[in-house]
C-alpha cells in the first residue's frame, strides 16, 4: 500500500498525548474526512496514546497517509517496549481495565476506526495499528 | 494554562473548557471544582464543553466524577454544549456519560439546575431564612 506521507511522534507524556491528537486531527483536515470522521480517528488515537504511556510506559506513534486505489486513509501505529498484555482478548473486551481509565480503549478504538491490529508480547511490547478510511 | 478557570454566579459555578486538556489538567480541574464547591456552598455547576473538539473516555470519566463529587456534596452538574461529532463518538466509543446531566445550550443548562435547586442563581439571603422570590 503506498504511503504518501509519514512522521514519528514521541509518547512520553500527557502533553505528548495532546500533540498526538492535534497532529491526527490536521492529518485528518488534510484527508478532507468529515467532521464526524475526524473526531472518531482523533479520539481512537487519544485511547491509543494513552494506552501507551500508562500500560506501555511511554513509546511512539507512527502517522501515515494511505492511498489504495482511488481511496486515501489514515493509518496509525503505535509501539511501546512496555510489559505487554498477557491476555489480549481480555483487554480488548469493554469494562476491562488495569489502569485509570474505563477499560473502554482498546475496544472503543477498534470501533472507531475501520481496521484494528494487534500484536503483543509479554515483556516485548505491544503495537497496535489502526486505519480509518476517507 | 495550568487551570480552567470557574465562575461563581450566585449559587452555581460555571466553567468554560476552552483548550484541549491534557490529563494532569482535567485532573486539577476535577479537584478545583469539588474545593470550590464546598468552599461556595455552591448549589448547581454547569460545564459548558462547546469549545471541546473531542472527549474521550479519560476526559468523560473526570466528566463522570465530577458530577459524582458534587452530588455527594449536595450540588447538580449539567453539562452543556456538546457538539454533535463529540456526541456520536462518545456513543461508539461506549461512553454514555450514566449519572451526568446535559443540556444543548448554555440557557437551557441553567434553566435545568434552576429546577433542579428550586431557584434561580442569586445568592441566598445573608441569613439562612432563605427568603428567596
Amino acid at each position: 500500500m503506498p504511503v504518501l506521507k509519514s512522521n514519528t511522534l514521541p509518547i512520553r507524556s500527557d502533553a505528548d498525548i495532546v500533540q498526538v491528537r492535534q497532529a491526527v486531527r490536521n492529518l485528518a483536515v488534510e484527508l478532507n474526512f468529515g467532521l464526524v470522521d475526524q473526531t472518531k480517528v482523533v479520539t481512537a488515537a487519544s485511547e491509543l496514546a494513552r494506552n501507551t504511556l500508562d500500560h506501555g510506559g511511554g513509546g511512539s506513534v507512527l502517522l501515515e497517509t494511505l492511498q489504495e486505489g482511488d481511496r486515501k486513509g489514515l493509518c496509525l501505529t503505535f509501539e511501546d517496549t512496555g510489559p505487554g498484555i498477557r491476555d489480549v482478548e481480555q483487554a480488548m473486551r469493554d469494562g476491562y481495565t488495569t489502569g485509570k481509565g474505563m477499560g473502554l480503549g482498546l475496544g472503543g478504538a477498534k470501533r472507531l476506526t475501520h481496521e484494528f491490529f494487534i500484536h503483543s508480547e509479554v515483556g516485548v511490547g505491544t503495537k497496535v495499528t489502526i486505519i480509518r478510511w476517507k | 494554562m495550568d487551570r480552567i478557570p470557574i465562575l461563581r454566579m450566585g449559587r452555581f459555578l460555571l466553567v468554560s473548557i476552552q483548550v484541549d486538556m491534557h490529563d494532569r489538567l482535567a485532573l486539577t480541574l476535577q479537584d478545583d471544582l469539588t474545593a470550590r464547591i464546598t468552599e461556595t456552598g455552591a448549589r448547581g455547576v454547569l460545564i459548558d464543553i462547546s469549545s471541546l473538539e473531542l472527549v474521550d473516555s479519560f476526559i468523560g470519566r473526570v466528566i463522570g466524577t465530577i458530577a459524582s463529587m458534587a452530588r455527594v456534596l449536595d450540588a447538580e452538574t449539567v453539562v452543556v454544549g456538546m457538539r454533535p461529532a463529540v456526541a456520536i463518538t462518545l456513543v461508539e466509543l461506549g461512553l454514555a456519560l450514566p449519572g451526568v446531566r446535559t443540556a444543548l445550550n448554555v440557557e437551557r443548562g441553567m434553566k435545568l439546575l434552576e429546577a433542579a435547586t428550586g431557584g434561580k442563581p442569586e445568592p441566598e439571603g445573608t441569613g439562612d431564612a432563605g427568603s428567596e422570590e
